[in-house]
């Protein structure tokens, strides 16, 4: 239990007071305030409703995008012109665009584009920035120098702003996109995986190792990543929602993915013009964005929590 | 009820005083702003190689350009000969490096080149857009921090209990919500959809009708505000929290002051420094960042410049925008690096 761990830990990183300050003192988005002890018992289990209820969503969401195509859906890109803005009907359950396209399959082909670009462009960022964090934090001295200090230049970028820049020069598909968005994400994955790295370095198993003659390569393959690759893939986690934002709000400005793929954020962006007289053209991808990093950010809290490295570290 | 001012931290009420009245054993004062000069020595060196690296950054824009320069200003049906002679005259023959500092010189003289649409210069356009994006960057900060600040005051004192749960529950919705997601539904609400009491779009300058000029910018700003207000809400709550347990807190409510003098005096001035930092980085990030919104919203800033931009293919003012962003950026947040380690003897300490 992740409760449990948590006030089992806090006394022995604070050093003092008892249980009724350690209430006070968690500074966390979710958490349980253990004094209350009349409402913990059914807090812990709505906390658990809502963690399923989220992960069901998304397992839902995924598993629709990975079964689109066998699924009875209407052709994404096929206009059906008796469906032309339509409303909520037994043959479109979700209505139609502004040009009669089904929205219940652009919304499940439109998972697929978000999906891909945010999970490709995390695990791109985070296998490259996890991989020089550990080299950084392992290695140290001029390496580990080079390193941060490209980092802190990188992360003096605001981010959608280089964004914009490089589909301005490359052109808006969706390698640039993903390309990009791994970039931006590397230095954030480098610090966090330095940082923990630094910790697990101190450990006995890594000192045994060493004892044991085995060569730097192998003490970071098999003794440091192992324990780097749950916090960065729990920050990559959360890191999958953000960047299904950015992608939307490039597609907003017209630079997202390029039609006729059909992404989250090119169906609100489409729906707008429309958005006063059919609202739900926008709002129904919206609102399933919207509960989808939800989601995210719930799940990736909570997991993210029980490998959490000192922020001080970072 | 055990958190907040009502928890007792079993400790000698007197450490508390010293603890109040300052950091033990300071340092002679020559030596204190010895190091402190080198910490601002350090960390204008590191904003002048950050500096470099952005305005570099800026400049290759032009350059990665597909397509050749010169072939396009000589035209369609230019010899090689004639094209070459082109890239002389523009200088682009020189290397790249040479090139970049040439442009830097223009660029500290004002000069970023003309709008390849319209003919206006970019430093113009700049100024024009500029206040306009740093209006739209303040009111949103503070309207924030209006929301966060006494909402986070609260839940610190009274923790787990309504406000400061519900607070927890909508700012957590808030910050999952995109920019173009609650613009949209805040235009639906106010701006068309169920009522029509604000503009959505038509941005009114401040000196020609102050009252039109706060009427365009509060949909704008409220989209803006209401992910930061959640981020500082919790960040000053559990800042708030800890500094709840400090002594120099015990001594004050054993000297009988009343909980909103304690929160509101000794309390919140020692746990807002990374709330200021946080807001000092929003302001710089919103600056440039709120490109988004300046588009939803038709607002004339720097943001909705860049985009404008990058659909004309008007690369000198995408340049000159991208120039300005990142720049005010890096001088923003070093500037805020500064302010700390002026505010916080911890950090000049620690060098």
């Amino acid at each position: 239990m992740a409760e449990a761990r948590e006030t089992l830990e806090e006394p022995i990183l604070t050093g003092n007071g008892g249980p009724t300050d350690l209430a006070a003192m968690e500074p966390d988005l979710l958490d349980v305030e253990p004094d209350q002890t009349v409402a913990s018992g059914r807090r812990r289990r709505s906390f658990q409703f809502g963690w399923w209820l989220a992960c069901g969503w998304l397992i839902l969401v995924v598993g629709a995008a990975l079964l689109a195509p066998i699924l009875p859906l209407w052709e994404p890109g096929t206009p059906d012109y008796t469906n032309v803005a339509g409303g909520l009907s037994a043959s479109h359950p979700l209505g139609g665009d502004a040009i009669g396209r089904d929205n219940l399959s652009r919304l499940i082909y439109g998972a697929r584009a978000s999906l891909l670009v945010g999970l490709s462009a995390v695990v791109l960022g985070a296998v490259i920035g996890g991989l020089l964090g550990i080299i950084a934090g392992y290695v140290g001295g001029k390496v580990e120098r080079v390193l941060l200090t490209l980092t802190d230049a990188t992360l003096a970028f605001p981010g959608l702003v280089l964004l914009i820049a490089a589909v301005a020069v490359f052109g808006a598909s969706m390698t640039v996109i993903i390309v990009g968005l791994a970039v931006l994400s590397i230095p954030t994955f480098i610090r966090l995986a330095r940082a923990t790295t630094l910790v697990i370095v101190q450990r006995e198993f890594v000192t045994a190792a060493r004892a044991y003659g085995a060569r730097p390569m192998r003490v970071m393959l098999r003794e440091v990543v192992p324990n780097v690759v749950l916090p960065v893939a729990a920050y990559g986690f959360i890191m999958v929602g953000v960047f299904i934002v950015a992608e939307g709000s490039l597609s907003f400005l017209g630079l997202g993915i390029p039609p006729p793929t059909p992404s989250w954020g090119s169906m609100i962006a489409a729906g707008r013009t429309e958005l006063l007289t059919h609202p739900q053209i926008s709002l129904i991808p919206a609102a399933v964005m919207f509960v989808t990093v939800l989601s995210i950010n719930y799940v990736g809290e909570r997991t993210r929590k029980r490998f959490e490295v000192k922020d001080s570290n970072l | 009820m055990s958190a907040g001012l009502a928890a007792s931290p079993a400790a000698d009420p007197t450490a508390g005083a010293t603890v109040a009245a300052g950091a033990p054993a300071r340092a002679p004062r020559g030596r204190r702003q010895r190091r402190f000069a080198a910490v601002v020595g350090k960390r204008l060196l590191h904003l002048l190689i950050v500096l470099l690296l952005v305005t570099f950054a800026s400049f290759a824009i032009t350059d990665l350009l597909p397509g050749d320069a010169a072939a396009t200003v000589a035209g369609e049906n230019a010899t090689p000969e004639q094209i070459a002679a082109v890239r002389t005259e523009l200088g682009l023959d020189r290397p790249m490096i040479v090139r970049y500092f040439d442009w830097l010189g223009g660029v500290l003289t004002g000069d970023l080149g003309n709008s390849f649409r319209t003919g206006q210069p970019v430093t113009e356009a700049l100024a024009q857009r500029i206040p306009v994006s740093f209006e739209i960057a303040v009111v949103a900060q503070i309207l924030a921090l209006l929301v966060a600040i006494p909402l986070a005051v609260y839940s610190a004192y009274r923790p787990g209990k309504l406000i400061d749960r519900s607070s927890m529950a909508i700012g957590f919705g808030a910050a999952a919500m995109p920019h173009f997601i609650l613009g949209m539904v805040l235009i639906l609400l106010f701006a068309g959809g169920l009522s029509s009491i604000l503009p959505a779009t038509g941005f009114v300058g401040f000196f020609d009708d102050p009252l039109g000029n706060l009427k365009s910018i509060i949909l704008p700003c409220l989209t803006l505000m209401l992910g930061e207000a959640a981020v500082y809400r919790q960040l000053l709550r559990s800042d708030m929290i800890s500094t709840l347990q400090e002594d120099f807190i015990l001594m004050a409510r054993s000297k009988g002051l009343s909980p909103r003098r304690i929160l509101f005096r000794h309390a919140l001035r020692p746990s807002s420094f990374s709330l200021i930092t946080l807001a000092g980085v929003n302001m710089g990030r919103l600056l440039g960042g709120a490109i988004v919104v300046e588009v939803m919203f038709a607002i004339p800033g720097l943001g909705q410049m860049v985009a404008q931009a990058v659909y004309d293919r008007d690369y000198l003012m995408l340049q000159g925008g991208i120039l300005v962003i990142a720049v005010s950026y890096v001088v923003i947040n070093a500037l805020i690096d500064l302010l700390y380690a002026a505010l916080d003897p911890r950090v000049r300490r620690r060098g």
